[in-house]
């Protein structure tokens, strides 16, 4: 597959690309973000130093990245997504080998002055791998065994990598971000069948492995499972942040307690208030109100993601804006549900709201791929 | 290679089909979290408020500031003061042996006491602040307060601590407060939470414990925020507790004071009381102690001092302490007689210096007795003969019911601690006490106020009162309570013939102002202010046949343990008596030598209201007098009247 499958000549040029963006799209994004930056203004007690200016800063910055990335032919991204792919699975070889420390897993790679998580560099770019295979591969071929077993690859290598920091969390989003594309470019759905079949008896096996000698998970992964299944049962030990979250996010309730007036997180009874668990602030802040607008806005985001990608007819653009779409769904959905106990706690930010440079920064360039997916759609 | 149409609509038609269920899926699972999210901020908010209310809303107790003490005329005698102390917070100081380091340059501090208070704040959680200092100046206080920078979690607190600026002079009357012990709260019921507050002062003895409830006051309180380490950081609201009562008592300061300097070092009290109304103008037990040393935390070498002390200057010996009356039991024997019918006035004993009863001798205090002795000359020369003679007629349940009239032998509440009952002893008193039957011995010797016979102080001010009235006068020591007076009762008649009352108070006077009266020399020379008394010696000892035969020994050879109690009443003006004064020296020697004239003086002071002029002594005593003023150490208000005495 080459660059002339586009009709080149109907692709907009130069600045004209800028009439072409998906706007609702920016606007979305900018909007989702500067609820960031009053939360974040909110949890540090009014200090705009604190962590809303860097966040600014970095959104700016994020801003013209992602426009930047719009106005790159789509083209030029599936040319590099192979290298791409090799250059993320070697970063994380190296973060491994000499990755810094924090959280208690090896996650951070310091580059001189800059630090960054090649575990959310390879969520994007293991996708734009994938829909860059599934759109060279027939289509009539996607169900083959041997076809399905190489993005399987694709898919496990990373994420044995990212396992081993360890970061569980990533690895989960990883297997289920690769899944979406896979499922969208229309891999037979008996897979799937049999893949959760197997994830269900794997829990099962996990969960009685507990305590023998072939124990499967860390004892704090234990931990965590038994804290979600009943939070209320150790208030002051592993359960404290869980049971403080979902008193934080229902004494928000209909219409919350007002802008800054949220006294489990400016107390501190929130744990990681301004990270992975900034959504309760803003539930308990703006209540009912305020955190179903979030989610709608997030909603409103996949959305259009989503249209986009039914509307173009190019293959890769349009499975690797799933992937990403996919991805982000998987990231606010996942971060609600754990806040809210309906999933163990395994910290994972709230996207484009919690604090976090890499993890800001990789998701507007994300969305720079999905804006030059949109501006040089096929057209005619 | 170009994708054919047919390929490029195969794909997006699988595509649609995909994303339309992948949509589904997320459309679910939003759906998911929408329903969670309402159910928890819409149907649970109230639980959830609850909660979050509990966790970040404290009440803090404010202290009220404790109730006034004053004495009638509005003088302050337990206040509160402004107490300056600092408090450390581990979590705020970081480097806690730093900053105690800085801050012993501000405060004078041990080695010792340093390395206290650092175990102190090791041992409590990071966020309680621990006491380092108390009772610090103001200078020390603002210095700190100005090197706040350099001092971090140091915080200057100002807090009310009792004090009593009068120091011992109402040490026993009004007790003292102390920090609330675990013993106070197991014994209270539903202790206030205020109680539980570590600076709060409860009060321990005397008034002070006895009216707790009124000087308390009730606490107010604060609404605070705080984090999730409990540090506070901000007030929502403030709700100023109350302060408690003033309560005004009958004591005059200057009387208090120039009572308890007469008393002077020895073991003694002394008693003032109107008779008119029944207050109590002076209450005082020596030797005294400095209540504020026992706000402060008394330290072990000052309390062992005062413990092991032969005079026990912590026992109230106005109330607590009860002594055989002696003589000054008297008249409740002569009143006996005259009401029971079987002597009057001018019935007659004969005095050989001794009555020979079941074969044993019991003698007068004058050997060489006093001859024919009729009821005014009985008090006069304080005749034991004839005490003895009327004992054997009237029989002691008389002579105790007579005693329990006039207020021996019956406990007076007021609000001091362990008031005694003293004795009045009768037959069935014996019975129960000893399971023995009373003797006729036993009978002579409360005659004179000696054998089972025990009074405070105080009942002797009452029974002087009352002879003096007439009336059933109580005593009293509220006058009024946060400005409401307290009623004075009008005191019933006692049912004792005013004849006799009266030819008990013609024999006190004799006993001043008769020409041979025992307390002769401490008359009053005032005619308006002449005075009517009675000595009592009282005997701590047996003295055995053989030391009688070989001659009393006289006090001064006596170990003082072993030496007699010297006891004085007395009331005066005579004619229409006004205050009504007891006095007690433990083993003073001789009533009349040692009572007599501290009651005397006292007496003086309090119908004079302040130092009386000398024309009130008889000239012998005047530049006696003058000399004792001079070395007395009088507060400068008690010195009032001394121009007047110079004049």
């Amino acid at each position: 597959m080459s660059y002339l499958d586009y009709h080149v000549a109907q692709v907009p040029t130069g600045w004209r690309k800028i009439l072409y963006l998906n706007w609702p799209l920016v606007f979305l994004v900018t909007a989702v973000s500067c609820i960031g930056f009053l939360m974040l203004y909110s949890v540090s007690g009014g200090d705009i130093d604190k962590w809303a200016g860097p966040q600014m800063e970095r959104f700016a910055i994020g801003m013209v990245l992602m426009l930047a990335l719009a106005f790159v032919p789509i083209w030029f991204w599936r040319s590099i997504s192979g290298i791409a792919y090799v250059v993320c699975v070697l970063l994380l070889v190296l973060v491994e080998v000499i990755g810094h420390v924090g959280m208690g897993a090896q996650r951070w790679l310091v580059l001189g002055p800059i630090r960054i998580q090649p575990s959310e560099l390879t969520k994007v770019a293991f996708v734009l791998t994938l829909a860059a295979y599934y759109d060279w591969l027939p289509v009539e071929k996607v169900s083959r065994p041997l076809w399905v077993l190489i993005p399987v690859i694709l898919i496990l290598l990373p994420t044995g990598l990212v396992l081993m920091q360890p970061d569980l969390g990533t690895s989960i989003m990883l297997i289920a971000g690769g899944g979406i594309v896979m499922f969208a470019a229309g891999v037979s759905l008996w897979y799937f069948a049999g893949v959760i079949a197997i994830v269900v008896a794997g829990i099962t096996a996990v969960m009685e492995s507990r305590g023998t000698d072939w124990q499967l998970l860390h004892d704090y992964q234990f931990r965590r499972i038994d804290t979600f299944l009943d939070p209320g049962s150790d208030p002051l030990g592993a359960g404290y942040n869980i049971a403080q979250a979902q008193i934080a996010l229902g004494s928000g309730g209909w219409s919350g307690r007002g802008f800054m007036q949220g006294t489990q997180s400016r107390l501190n009874f929130l744990p990681e208030k301004h990270t992975d668990f900034i959504f309760t602030s803003l539930a308990e802040e703006f209540g009912f109100v305020g955190a179903g607008s979030l989610l709608i806005l997030y909603v409103l985001i996949l959305g259009f993601c989503l249209y986009s990608a039914l509307t173009n007819r190019d293959r890769f653009a349009s499975l690797l804006t799933i992937g990403i779409a996919g991805t982000f769904f998987l990231y606010f959905s996942i971060n609600m549900a754990t806040v809210m106990g309906m999933l163990p706690a395994k910290g994972s930010p709230l996207p484009l709201v919690s604090y976090g440079g890499t993890s800001l920064m990789i998701l507007l360039m994300a969305f720079g791929i999905v804006q030059s997916a949109h501006v040089h759609r096929p057209r005619g | 290679m170009r994708k054919s149409e047919r390929e490029i609509a195969e794909s997006s038609r699988l595509i649609t089909r995909r994303v339309l269920m992948l949509g589904a899926i997320q459309a679910a699972v939003v759906s998911a979290l929408g329903l969670k999210l309402r159910s928890m901020q819409v149907e649970h908010a109230d639980e959830y408020r609850m909660l979050s209310d509990g966790n970040s809303i404290k009440i803090r107790l404010l202290p009220p500031a404790r109730g006034l003490i004053l004495d009638r005329n509005g003088t302050i005698i337990a206040g509160n003061e402004q107490n300056y102390r600092v408090t450390l917070t581990r979590e705020e100081a970081g480097d806690v042996s730093a900053v105690i380091a800085r801050l012993r340059h501000i405060i004078p501090m041990s080695d010792r006491q340093a390395a206290e208070i650092l175990e102190e704040i090791r041992k409590r959680s990071a966020v309680t602040p621990v006491l380092v200092a108390d009772r610090l100046s103001w200078a020390e206080f603002s210095s700190i307060a100005l090197n706040a920078p350099a001092l971090p979690g140091v915080t200057p607190e100002a807090g009310l601590s009792r004090s009593y600026p009068r120091a011992g002079d109402f040490a026993h009357v009004l007790g003292y407060v102390g920090p609330v012990s675990d013993y106070d709260l197991s014994k209270i019921e539903n202790p206030d939470p205020v109680l539980r507050l570590p600076e709060f002062q409860l009060g321990k003895v005397g008034m002070e414990a006895k009216l707790e409830e009124a000087l308390r006051g009730k606490a107010g309180s604060r609404r605070v925020e705080v984090n999730s380490a409990g540090r506070e950081m901000r007030e929502l609201s403030r709700q100023e507790g109350q302060q408690g009562a003033t309560v005004q008592t009958t004591l005059d300061a200057g009387l208090q004071n120039f009572a308890t300097q007469r008393l002077g070092s020895e073991s003694a009290a002394a008693v003032v009381m109107d008779v008119t109304n029944g207050d109590i103008l002076a209450i005082s037990s020596s030797p005294v102690f400095d209540p504020n040393k026992f706000v402060r935390g008394i330290s072990g070498p000052d309390y062992r001092a005062l413990m092991e002390h032969d005079h026990r200057p912590l026992a109230d010996k106005t109330v607590q302490g009860v002594y055989p009356p002696g003589s000054t039991f008297k008249m409740v024997t002569l009143l006996a007689g005259l009401e029971s019918g079987v002597i009057n006035s001018g019935s007659r004993f004969y005095c050989p210096g001794y009555t020979q009863v079941a074969g044993r001798r019991f003698h007068c205090w004058s050997r060489g007795g006093h001859g024919t002795v009729d009821a005014l000359r009985s008090l006069e020369l304080s005749c034991d003969v004839y005490y003895y003679e009327l004992a054997q007629r009237v029989g002691i349940d008389r002579i105790a019911a007579m005693a329990r009239k006039l207020g021996i032998g019956v406990r007076h509440e007021l609000p001091m601690s362990a008031i005694a009952e003293g004795i009045a002893p009768d037959r069935a008193w014996k019975r129960a006490r000893y399971d023995q039957e009373w003797q006729v011995g036993d009978s002579l010797n409360a005659s004179i106020g000696q054998g089972y016979v025990l009074a405070s102080p105080l009942q002797l001010a009452i029974m002087t009162a009352r002879v003096a009235t007439g009336r059933a006068v109580a005593p009293r020591l509220v006058r009024a309570i946060d400005g409401q007076a307290e009623a004075v009762p009008e005191w019933p008649e006692l049912d004792i013939n005013p004849l006799h009352l009266r030819t008990a108070r013609a024999g006190m006077d004799a006993v001043m102002n008769g020409s041979h009266g025992t307390a002769r020399r401490s008359r009053i020379t005032l005619p308006e202010w002449q005075m009517a008394g009675k000595t009592g010696t009282s005997q701590v000892r047996n003295i055995t046949a053989a030391e009688r035969a070989r001659g009393v020994i006289s006090n001064d050879q006596l170990p003082w343990n072993r030496r007699d109690h010297a006891l004085f009443v007395c009331f005066a003006p005579y004619d229409m008596p006004r205050y009504a004064v007891s006095v007690v020296v433990e083993h003073g020697g001789g009533g009349s030598a040692v009572a007599a004239p501290v009651a005397r003086d006292i007496l003086l002071y309090a119908l004079a209201d302040g130092l009386p002029p000398l024309t009130a002594y008889p000239e012998s005593e005047r530049a006696k007098v003058q000399e004792m003023w001079s070395r007395m150490n009088l507060t400068p208000s008690a010195r009032k009247g001394e121009g007047r005495a110079r004049a």
